[in-house]
């Protein structure tokens, strides 16, 4: 009885631990099939993604030596099949020692490529653009810091619709539901970005999980980070705020439109013009100069 | 004290004690004051779980049904308070009452009066915390962590939970010193230091562990206080204070406190293995280093909870490296554990079957926590569905396995009757499926991106909210069974016969009568008892 149930109890294991790893290719659609880190567009979120898969698999390895001894102490030593205890196994220095000092190497196996990333992380030196993200209650505000243009993020209206309670809209139809805003982040493939994050009330974080960066918006502090999209990989990518901010935390998402360089500097071109025109006072003559000195 | 101990052997016999509520209120005995604490943890168990439930219902499917933002934030918010400082705390110092003067020789605790005081104040100190609930703005609503300027956006609670948390931190400072006391100064003649049973040995470190941080986090949340109350700026950065700070301190307490809730677990399963197993503990003196070792090494981990806020590179690596260094001590544990086992003659009462769970359950959050370590990885856990799961799986086949392995060890010596054992292993084998059907896909979403704390998602992570949620169901109403379970041991249990309800125990708490008399060890226990027991 106790062994069928052990055997079940193995199974599930196994079950669990197959499907983590079956898991690994990437399903698009269903989501049965999201079940791990993705790779990222960043070469650095890509280390990232090296990293947890080397650490997620040594646990494995470790799991999987640690677990079997276990199960087959649990399966062997059993008293139903006459097994008899062996009082005298109380110590063994030689064994323990072993143990100490495996999981030392193993750590410091760890540590070492784990410090480098941190490092390349770190250096926010040598940046081709710079723009200033603040959080607020509820949605992120984008200043690019060389030209202006400034405005404000947030969540899109349908999904804002269908959000309030019981709203009776099914979010299945609406369109990146909780995952798309008004504005999006507009940066260039290729440019390293740098990201000044504040907080203007509460604490929020910034995460785009394809960028490999996460962020606290701190008020009355500035943080720093940054990616650099490969080249090859224009196109939206989708975040949400990670710490916990009031009632609609769960509403302030992320969206990062990367745009080729062109593209990229056409639309900050076109948006600072609109928003100098915007900026001129009504009654005042169309003089480009004094508004943008005003501005 | 010889005299002492001659006037309560006098009272060995008749179990003189007050009777109705006068027994309860002006409780001194350790076994009363135990049983109110094990109620009392068992009560919060259930409320927060409650609030648990309230939450995965909601996370059932994306979109808005059941509960408005603001209340899904206070679910919780509460379900942390309600689990960490009312069920599984006060659990555990229930656990205390009971077992360390029986484990050690001891009449009763060092200090019966304090002891009724560090109770008292927990009634209180939830009904205060409960009432926000109630009043206008809604329970605290800002996390269990209390970040400001964030909790300090909550309404009327505000004070009700600063004050609430005050309660709590005396009452856990009390109940420790009490501990202490206890193990320093009435042990048994002949009970040294390192023939004590494991679980009085981690007990006596998260004692030392509560006494360092719990003012820290009593200092932390004045600070709060005067901070919405008195004009100060601790934490207000427009006032020259710093909000990160906050963390600092928190932390600086909340990373002990979690070794205060999985330490005495590790002492529990200590026992409970070599009794079903049959054999001495493997390693007994590295147990207690280890344990220590863990012990200190909290207290310089604290940092690895906000390696998102933006601290220099110099301290991410150390608190990273720190971090990873708690490996070690805790494997040389479980492998231990698992060497207690090897070569042994193993049976699976319920009390194994919880200690074996925990063993591969708590490993499972060990990896998770291993991988949170790595600062880069951690970048892309960090408040995120893994880091739910990773602590989880620490807490509750951790932490609650713990407690009921616990339980249904002692329960036979407490009562006098045996439990049914075969309720007990359904209990068993549902909370064991249930747990991981709630918990392990929490991994995946995690992985796949989805941030914690929030009431509402994307569609891409329904599938394994909903078996998560249907898990959370099952897990419990599976816990049903165990206030049920013991009521009928209470009732109507099978008388045990003679000291040991279990083969393989060994220990001074099975050289007494079953149940354990009102007053025992007025006369202290002998040095063959003694030596008998603590058969390393």
């Amino acid at each position: 009885m106790i062994r069928a149930k052990m055997a079940q109890f193995a199974k599930l294991a196994a079950a669990l631990v197959l499907s983590f790893a079956g898991s690994l290719p990437a399903h698009a659609e269903s989501g049965w099939g999201l079940l791990n880190m993705t790779q990222g567009v960043t070469e650095i979120s890509r280390k990232i993604y090296d990293l947890h898969m080397e650490i997620f698999w040594i646990c494995v390895i470790i799991a999987v030596i640690v677990f079997g001894a276990m199960i087959w102490s649990i399966v062997t030593y059993r008293k139903s099949k006459g097994a008899v205890a062996d009082v005298t196994l109380v110590h063994n220095t030689k064994v323990e020692l072993i143990w100490t000092t495996i999981p030392v190497v193993i750590l410091v196996f760890m540590a070492v490529p784990a410090a480098r990333t941190l490092v390349e992380i770190e250096d926010t030196t040598k940046t081709d653009l710079s723009i200033k993200v603040t959080g607020f209650q509820w949605g992120w505000q984008y200043d690019y810091l060389d030209s202006g243009v400034a405005y404000f993020s947030r969540l899109d209206r349908k999904s804002d619709a269908a959000r309030e309670l019981m709203s009776g809209i099914d979010p299945t139809t609406v369109d990146h539901y909780l995952l798309s805003v008004d504005k999006p982040l507009v940066v260039p493939v290729g440019m390293k970005v740098r990201l000044l994050i504040t907080g203007a009330d509460v604490i929020h974080s910034w995460w785009v999980p394809a960028f490999g960066v996460k962020k606290d918006a701190i008020p009355g502090f500035v943080n720093e980070a940054w990616f650099k999209v490969d080249t090859d990989k224009p196109g939206l990518y989708r975040g949400q705020c990670a710490e916990l901010c009031g009632r609609d935390h769960g509403f302030m998402p992320i969206v990062v439109d990367v745009r080729s360089k062109a593209d990229f500097e056409a639309w900050l071109k076109d948006k600072a013009a609109e928003q100098k025109q915007a900026a001129a006072p009504p009654a005042a003559a169309p003089d480009v100069a004094t508004a943008a000195a005003a501005g | 004290m010889a005299e002492q101990h001659a006037h309560a052997a006098e009272h060995d016999d008749h179990d003189h004690k007050p009777h109705g509520w006068r027994r309860w209120v002006y409780a001194t005995n350790h076994k009363d004051i135990g049983t109110m604490y094990l109620i009392f943890a068992c009560t919060m168990f259930f409320i927060g779980g409650a609030m648990a439930m309230v939450i995965r219902l909601e996370l059932f499917k994306p979109g808005m049904q059941f509960v408005d933002p603001q209340f899904f934030n206070s679910m919780t918010t509460m379900h942390a308070l309600m689990m960490i400082f009312g069920a599984v705390m006060p659990a555990w110092t229930g656990l205390a009452n009971w077992m360390i003067p029986l484990q050690v020789g001891a009449p009763d605790m060092a200090l019966p009066r304090l002891n009724n005081f560090s109770f008292w104040i927990l009634p209180f100190a939830f009904t205060l915390l409960l009432s926000s609930l109630f009043v206008p703005g809604g329970a605290p609503a800002g996390g269990w962590t209390m970040y400001p300027p964030l909790v300090l956006q909550n309404g009327a609670s505000f004070p009700m939970l600063i004050f609430s948390i005050h309660l709590m931190g005396a009452s856990s400072i009390l109940g420790a010193i009490n501990v202490v006391v206890t193990i320093m100064n009435l042990r048994a003649p002949g009970m040294t230091l390192l023939r004590m049973p494991l679980f009085v040995w981690t007990w006596l470190i998260t004692a030392y562990l509560l006494i360092a941080v719990m003012p820290v986090l009593a200092g932390a949340v004045t600070m709060l206080l005067t901070d919405h109350f008195f004009g100060t700026t601790f934490f207000t950065a427009a006032g020259g204070g710093d909000p990160v700070m906050f963390q600092h301190i928190f932390w600086f307490f909340g990373h002990p406190e979690v070794y205060i809730l999985i330490l005495p677990a590790f002492g529990i399963v200590s026992e409970i293995i070599p009794t079903f197993s049959r054999k001495p503990l493997f390693g007994y003196e590295a147990m207690v280093y280890a344990t220590a070792s863990i012990a200190f090494l909290s207290f310089i981990v604290w940092a690895h909870h906000m390696f998102t806020v933006g601290m220099p590179l110099a301290a991410q690596l150390f608190f990273m490296l720190s971090t990873m260094l708690i490996a070690i001590p805790t494997g040389v544990k479980v492998f231990n554990w698992t060497t207690t086992m090897f070569r042994g003659s193993l049976t699976f009462e319920p009390p194994m079957l919880f200690a074996i769970a925990f063993l591969f359950l708590f490993s499972i959050g060990g990896f998770s926590g291993l991988m949170l370590a790595i600062v880069p990885a951690d970048y892309q856990y960090q408040d995120t569905y893994f880091v739910v799961a990773h602590f989880h799986y620490v807490l509750v086949p951790g932490a609650i396995f713990g407690i009921m392995a616990g339980v249904y060890y002692w329960l036979p010596k407490w009562v006098g009757n045996m439990y049914d054992q075969t309720l007990a292993k359904w209990h068993f084998w549902l909370s064991t499926i249930f747990v991981n059907v709630l918990f392990f896909p929490q991994h995946f979403l995690g992985l796949a991106g989805m941030p914690r704390r929030i009431p509402d998602y994307a569609v891409q992570f329904t599938d394994w909210n909903m078996v998560s949620s249907i898990g959370g169901f099952g897990f419990g109403l599976a816990q049903l069974l165990f206030p049920y379970l013991i009521w009928k041991c209470v009732k109507s249990g099978e008388r045990v016969v003679g000291n040991k309800a279990w083969e393989g125990a060994h220990g001074l708490e099975w050289e007494l009568p079953s149940p354990a008399p009102y007053h025992s060890w007025g006369t202290p226990p002998s040095e063959t008892m003694i030596a008998r027991g603590a058969a390393h």
